[in-house]
């Protein structure tokens, strides 16, 4: 296991990339930890899965260093650099018996018989099929298939690193559930460096202790759940984030005070006297519906998803979510939304600026 | 307007896909199909279409038999999952080309053409090639030729499964409105229960081949017929535990008891499993008649917002989802809160034998 440095690292697919635009990844100097459990998020385009196959060997970068703790593997194919990789879709052998794929790597390096025997009752327990090991693996589902690639992938316990490219995509939302665990479980019991590409929110941010949001071949944040969710450093951040995503309103702020539309609002923090273009970011989850205060809220729709509602309607002519909880009453007089002033984020061309004390 | 199944059943070399199913969808009605991989959904979905034979029962449009029709003699449009365009052709031909097929007039088809580049919001990329749109833009496409020819049934199997998460919330959010526009009776597949919640309509809960409720999309969430349609209705899994009445009293596993109040308080004595939904497990006391459970933390999954806990209840698996951000030990015993307001009691076969008291107020 090592940590795994990226240096001055930046990709062109094509020969002579002339502006900013031509590079798939913008130059990026990163450094994932030994052990940690990291997520690549972002929606498709934007660069998650061209880091990842540099990372693994698949694409050679056409600029900067790859170094696994000391050792530059910049041009190291993928089969020297020790790693596992669990992909979108299944990888099986199906003329072989789920033993028989499961042990795959591990007979590659000549383990020994016992040992394998053993890791493979570990990891075909951990994916619930241990009853069915004897099986060819044709015939079975796309998502019994991932599985075996997953275990597969973690089968190994010397790999320097695990890379998961979406790999829940296939797997009903049920079993999500119990893989996303194991794969938890199974990063604390063997502390492997796991890094995992998705564009799901909910993926990323319950896998992952650390979080590498990515636009437009940039990272816009690295950060844990907690930072991403309330403190998002950019408004895209803050858009690709939660569901629905933060609320953004035209502003303008003098110190501790936002007025929007002639409409003034405590803000938690003093911020001065921006310039540029200035917003204040509200996450549907820390904006409550009222009948005095805050700032005018048309209701338009509401959303009921079982735990939460979401309420859809505009402020000052710019859409707008709240979140109102289970049961909660939604009367027609309710037509105020007020917010707490420490929830309120403010940006100053769709980067979040830090308020001093008030 | 409406399509019926009388008995429609459907058996491939013995084994059976669909179980005898009775189903009515009215015109203009959003009907979801949820369950899980391999329950039924695209099978009723391709009975629907005509694409495959009942082996049993009738299927009736309008009151008409329809059961033996060929597919292309019926109005019907279906959008998968993988969405399917032509990839030579512009955005406006591939739009056009179920029209064109039928024999339309150019004036027609440029008609509803347009009009329905319009509804999906595809006007300014109608000259160029799929290829050049984006994923939800080439899904968006696929939509508008499902949807161009008046179809008066129109199948959607999991169309948003591989498109982006953000993308899938706005497609999802326009859909209902699409659906509202074309009048149509809309059947959307899907696996997931808040995606079901979010289109609204009715949904139709699936496992194993069999539908276990139909009825308007909150009320099979909140008032579910069985234990099955509860956990096929819900995600985080419902969380399940052994119940005793005795009396007054309901005695939860060894640990707790309660008093039997609203539609319990009717039950004969006897044994119970009670199912309750991830999101009304609380780490504190939240509520005077709350009881105490205590669990084993296996891990936490930590959204930013909210907190996943995995336990261990004794030998039951169960998630709990607590708002804020929890920092706790793996391995470490904790007491979780439950409500018995928030309680479905099902009978051992599985059957609702008290419906949650929260729900009825809801």
């Amino acid at each position: 296991m090592s940590q795994i440095t990226l240096s001055k690292l930046a990709h062109s697919y094509l020969a002579k990339p002339r502006s900013d635009a031509d590079f798939a990844l913008k130059e990026m100097d990163h450094v994932w930890q030994d052990g940690g459990a990291y997520a690549l998020l972002g929606s498709s385009g934007c660069g998650k899965t061209t880091l990842l196959n540099i990372i693994s060997g698949l694409v050679r970068p056409s600029h900067g260093r790859v170094l696994f703790g000391t050792t530059d593997v910049t041009e190291a194919p993928t089969a020297a650099r020790n790693i596992a990789q669990v992909f979108q879709f299944p990888v099986v052998y199906d003329t072989m018996t789920l033993r028989e794929n499961l042990a795959f790597p591990l007979h590659n390096r000549g383990m020994d018989a016992a040992y394998i025997a053993a890791r493979v009752q570990h990891i075909a327990q951990m994916i619930g099929m241990e009853d069915r090991l004897d099986h060819k693996a044709r015939g079975l589902t796309a998502d019994a298939k991932q599985k075996i690639s997953l275990g597969r992938g973690m089968v190994r316990e010397d790999v320097n690193a695990i890379l998961f490219d979406e790999p829940l995509t296939v797997i009903d939302p049920h079993m999500k559930w119990e893989l996303r665990t194991q794969l938890k479980s199974l990063h604390r019991e063997f502390g492997h460096t796991m890094i995992y590409v998705t564009h799901d929110q909910t993926e990323a941010l319950t896998f992952a202790d650390k979080v590498v949001v990515m636009s437009e071949g940039r990272v816009v944040q690295l950060g844990t759940p907690q930072e991403l969710f309330e403190t998002p450093a950019h408004t895209f951040v803050g858009y690709f984030i939660g569901s629905p995503g933060m609320n953004l309103l035209e502003a303008t702020v003098q110190g501790h005070r936002a007025v929007v539309q002639g409409q003034e609002i405590a803000l938690g923090a003093d911020y001065g006297t921006p310039k540029g273009r200035v917003q204040i970011g509200i996450r549907p989850e820390f904006a409550a519906l009222g009948d005095a205060g805050g700032l005018p809220f048309a209701l338009r729709r509401v959303e009921d998803v079982g735990r939460h509602r979401i309420l859809r309607g505009e402020v000052a002519g710019a859409a707008f979510n709240i979140i109102a909880p289970e049961g909660a009453a939604i009367a027609a007089d309710l037509t105020r939304v007020t917010f707490a002033p420490e929830k309120i984020n403010v940006y100053v061309d769709d980067w979040r600026i830090a308020g001093g004390a008030i | 307007m409406a399509l019926e199944f009388k008995g429609v059943s459907r058996s491939v070399d013995g084994r059976t896909h669909i179980h005898p199913t009775d189903l009515q969808l009215e015109k203009g009605t959003m009907n979801v199909l949820l369950g899980p991989t391999s329950s039924g959904k695209t099978s009723l979905m391709r009975l629907m279409a005509g694409l495959d034979a009942p082996s049993t029962g009738r299927i009736f449009w309008n009151g008409a038999d329809v059961t033996g029709m060929r597919v292309q003699d019926r109005r019907v449009a279906m959008v998968y999952q993988q969405f399917i365009n032509y990839p030579a052709m512009s955005v406006y031909d591939n739009i056009a080309s179920p029209m064109r097929l039928m024999g339309i007039s150019a004036v027609e088809v440029d008609r509803a053409v347009r009009a329905t580049a319009e509804m999906l919001k595809l006007t300014p990329m109608l000259q160029r090639k799929p290829l050049e749109l984006s994923g939800g833009q080439q899904q968006r496409c696929a939509l508008a030729r499902a949807l161009v020819k008046g179809a008066g049934l129109v199948l959607l199997d999991e169309p948003l499964a591989n498109l982006d998460y953000k993308l899938r919330e706005e497609l999802r959010a326009e859909i209902p409105r699409i659906f509202e526009a074309s009048g149509a009776i809309f059947v959307y597949a899907t696996t997931e229960p808040e995606e079901a919640l979010l289109l609204g309509g009715n949904t139709a809960t699936l496992s194993e081949g069999r539908v276990t409720q139909f009825g308007p999309t909150p009320d099979v969430y909140r008032h579910p017929a069985d234990a099955t349609t509860a956990r096929v209705f819900s995600d985080p899994p419902m969380n399940f535990l052994p119940v005793t009445k005795r009396g007054n009293t309901l005695h939860f596993g060894a640990d707790a008891s309660a008093q039997a109040t609203g539609p319990a308080a009717d039950l004969p004595d006897g044994s119970y499993t009670a199912g309750f939904r991830s999101n009304h497990l609380e780490l504190t006391q939240h509520a005077p008649s709350a009881i105490r459970l205590p669990c084993t933390l296996s891990v936490t999954e930590i959204t930013g917002s909210e907190t996943f806990l995995h336990l261990m209840h004794g030998p039951d698996r169960w998630v709990g989802l607590v708002h804020g951000v929890h920092i706790l030990k793996p391995g470490s015993d904790l007491s979780i809160w439950l409500d018995p307001m928030h309680v479905y009691l099902f009978t051992p076969s599985g059957a609702l034998a008290a419906p949650a008291p929260y729900a009825m107020a809801a």
